[in-house]
């Protein structure tokens, strides 16, 4: 395998790590307020992800630097021609994070409702907005032969990214609440799992409303058989994972439930494949893996830095989860 | 206006903010962690409840500078795409090292730092922030490594239309890189120690909370201010000397120095004509910039007008003037603040000797003031050194106006600043409002773990508890 085959991979699988990791952080954030009927059970839902939320963005921040370092092209044109949707999705990211950081720091109920508002609007918006630029991706974009994006800001969004961004939050939705009915105790834990059965439901139908879109509207699933085969899976484990719920199996619904975001980013990247973003205009002006590439010299630099880290990264935040296994409840909070 | 202006104006509004909250995390950090170390070690509760005060503080800061870090990160994608292309080949990969190597490091560790008090073993607990430390300095390295590409580009061809790297271990070895390096980090080190030294003072000023704590946490800060203000001279001393030798058009604007001079003169504050190329009024002390620059009385000092000519032969015509007056005045706010934080450090260590440092309140009271001092020279610093080289990105290879990307539009600019500057202003009401509320000295009762009241109420324990 070449370099750039590598590091390709290695972006998928960065990129692939924040949708299932800060997936299920996103849909407590946006579930927060509807599972925890107070303030207190609010902050009991949120301190659910409290270790982790910060460390499961980072893996969104290794995916653009790996971007940057890897496949500078597609870096800058992606970051570009999102640039407004950029903005957005950084204020939301910004609200959400300094939320969790400070929502618990004054008893005011202006001052914690405003940050779960933050909390929940942010997360919603984050992951409505990684949904439209993924399909985005796939489905092409107008750019030139310098990799230079000329469409606008409408240019951005059509009927299938914005299927494509509600879908996302639906699968993050249902994510989050399988998470929180792993995570909570009694009154949240109950209505987390309730939640997750109304909730699936309608991911099923986005979910595969968005994989019959794709089949017409892309040429992923026609070019690369991993992407068909992803999506084929991505159906197995939704329908296997309803099945869960239904049979009150929590830890396999959530298992299942990831296997379906994996599904998605798999069938997304292997469609994608060699092509980091598609062109609209002429199929012979889609960034690729070659003409957005850093030189192989820099590559194999990047190789062996995180080809090294990486391993110890997946360690240490597998600790993490390890070290708070356990349920949260009213009384398991911090000390500071 | 045009969007290289708007986009510059972007870039420095958003790394100047990011720059306000990363020096106090990472000085910060480091102080706690050595309070903790103490409490490990002594088993002493008064450094763990400092551990815990300072530490919720290091949180509130670190909690604004993590997230708008993002920013930082994916605005060379977004507003300078051209840029990116440009420079990523080298760029790119000291970035996400840092993110790999760093970021993770800092984001996990921190978060068992904060929920693990009682689910950890004291050492394993200590561990962590040590880690958290680690990973801040190591996130300081790697963006200094790829800062210092901008400032003093090695180890690279042009190639293909861009910068292609041809040597890693020149990236890494720029001289550059290991004269601010230790520059960024001392300034660090500097507010965090003033941070400390600041709040301490201002409620043993007050006589608010426990005055043996506060006690043990002014004398620890002394002693860091001192070691880091003379560091932070000694690395900006070498700074200064590299800035001559390799970038003098820094250093002679620095010094609104028109002319070539032998035996320069150190200007404390000049009146500058930007426009007619020079000093309406000057007051200098002689041959002290030549002693600094060049450790020589009689060394020649190029200035601004030859070194113009100089470029203009070499690259062209053009401006290759940066804002004189900008750099002048950043150059003395830097150096003016630095000399006064030197000042309140030695004064605080011979009170200390003295044992009198607590208790001296005409001490306490100007001390107080100190925790402003760091924030006015770290940003003059990097107004300095991000200003300093233009009209250049990359110095002498690509110029800023060049890295813009181009598809964006003025309106796409306004739209984007504008909701910045609210968002930042809105986040700095809500930082400076719970810093002040949680550096009050009476909430270090929010640490006596044990007493009857917190034993009754789950509320204070969990005060601050995600």
């Amino acid at each position: 395998m070449d370099l750039n085959t590598l590091w390709f991979g290695i972006i998928a699988f960065l990129f692939t790590g924040f949708l299932f990791l800060e997936g299920f952080d996103f849909g407590v954030g946006m579930l927060m307020p509807l599972v925890g009927r107070n303030a207190e059970e609010r902050r009991t839902a949120t301190s659910a992800i409290g270790p982790f939320w910060d460390g499961n963005e980072v893996w969104l921040l290794v995916s653009g630097a790996a971007m940057f370092a890897a496949f500078p092209g597609w870096y800058a044109t992606m970051f570009s021609s999102f640039y407004l949707v950029m903005v957005a999705l950084l204020v939301a990211l910004i609200l959400r994070g300094v939320g969790f950081e400070f929502r618990n720091r004054h008893a005011a109920p202006a001052w914690t409702k405003f940050w779960d508002a933050m909390i929940a609007g942010g997360s919603l918006a984050a992951a409505f907005i990684w949904g439209v630029a993924l399909t985005d991706l796939v489905k092409g974009l107008p750019i030139d032969a310098n990799q230079h994006y000329i469409g606008g800001f409408a240019d951005l969004f059509s009927p299938f990214s914005l299927l494509g961004g509600v879908a996302l939050v639906s699968i993050c939705l249902l994510h989050g609440a399988n998470f929180l009915s792993l995570k909570t105790e009694g009154a949240i834990r109950a209505r987390s799992e309730r939640a997750a059965k109304i909730l699936w439901l309608p991911v099923a139908l986005l979910a595969g409303g968005l994989g019959v879109y794709a089949a017409l509207a892309t040429d992923i699933f026609s070019r690369s058989t991993l992407a068909l085969g992803a999506g084929i899976g991505a159906v197995v484990a939704l329908v296997l994972s309803g099945a869960s719920l239904l049979a009150g199996r929590t830890g396999w619904a959530f298992l299942l439930n990831g296997l379906v975001i994996i599904g998605l980013a798999l069938a997304i990247f292997g469609g994608l494949f060699p092509r980091v973003m598609v062109s609209s205009l002429n199929p012979d002006y889609s960034l690729t893996i070659t003409n957005a590439a850093a030189t192989a010299k820099s590559l194999e630099i990047s190789t062996w830095f995180s080809l090294t880290l990486i391993p110890v990264v997946v360690g240490y935040q597998a600790w993490n989860y390890w070290v708070f296994r356990k349920r949260v409840s009213l009384k398991s909070a911090a000390h500071i | 206006m045009d969007t290289v202006m708007l986009a510059r104006m972007q870039f420095g509004l958003t790394t100047i903010y990011h720059f306000f909250f990363v020096p106090l995390s990472i000085g910060l950090s480091f102080l706690v962690a050595v309070m903790e170390t103490r409490y490990v070690k002594t088993g002493n509760e008064v450094y763990k409840k400092m551990a815990q005060f300072w530490g919720r503080l290091f949180l509130i800061n670190a909690g604004v500078g993590i997230v708008t870090g993002i920013v930082q990160e994916f605005q060379f994608g977004m507003s300078w795409s051209e840029y990116s292309r440009f420079v990523g080949d080298i760029f790119g990969t000291p970035l996400a090292i840092e993110t790999l190597l760093a970021f993770f490091l800092e984001s996990t560790f921190l978060g068992i730092w904060i929920f693990g008090w009682d689910r950890l073993n004291k050492y394993v607990h200590l561990a962590c922030m040590w880690l958290v430390v680690f990973g801040s300095l190591m996130s300081a390295f790697w963006i200094i490594v790829a800062n210092s590409f901008m400032q003093h580009p090695e180890g690279y061809t042009i190639n293909n239309g861009r910068a292609e790297l041809s040597d890693f271990s020149a990236v890494l070895g720029n001289s550059n890189v290991w004269v601010q390096f230790p520059h960024v980090l001392m300034g660090a080190l500097v507010m965090g120690s003033f941070f400390v030294l600041g709040v301490s003072a201002f409620n043993l000023f007050r006589k608010r909370g426990d005055f043996e704590f506060f006690r043990r946490s002014i004398n620890l800060a002394v002693l860091v201010a001192v070691i880091a203000t003379l560091g932070a001279a000694a690395a900006g001393d070498r700074q200064g000397e590299f800035d001559a030798k390799e970038n003098p058009m820094k250093l002679a604007a620095m010094e609104g120095l028109w002319h070539t001079e032998s035996g320069a003169g150190w200007s404390l504050i000049s009146i500058i004509d930007e426009q007619n190329h020079k000093n309406l009024f000057e007051l200098k002390i002689p041959f002290v910039l030549s002693i600094l620059a060049f450790k020589d009385p009689f060394h020649e000092v190029k200035g601004i007008d030859e070194l113009q000519a100089e470029a203009e032969a070499k690259y062209g015509p053009g401006n290759y003037t940066p804002p004189v007056n900008v750099l002048f005045f950043a150059f003395r706010g830097m150096t003016g603040a630095a000399g006064a934080m030197m000042l309140l450090a030695f004064l605080g260590l011979f009170l200390a000797w003295k044992r009198r440092l607590a208790t001296t309140r005409w001490y306490l009271f100007i001390a107080s003031f100190g925790v402003f001092l760091p924030y006015i020279s770290n940003t003059c610093g990097w107004i300095i050194a991000e200003m300093g080289r233009q009209p250049w990105v990359v110095n002498g290879v690509l110029k800023t106006e060049q890295a813009v990307s181009p598809n964006l539009t003025a309106t796409d600019l306004l739209i984007s600043l504008s909701i910045f500057a609210v968002l930042y202003i809105g986040l700095a009401v809500a930082d400076i409002f719970l810093m002040t509320r949680f550096a009050n000295g009476n909430r270090v009762a929010d640490f006596d773990a044990h007493t009857e009241a917190a034993e009754e109420s789950d509320e204070k324990l969990l005060v601050g508890a995600y």
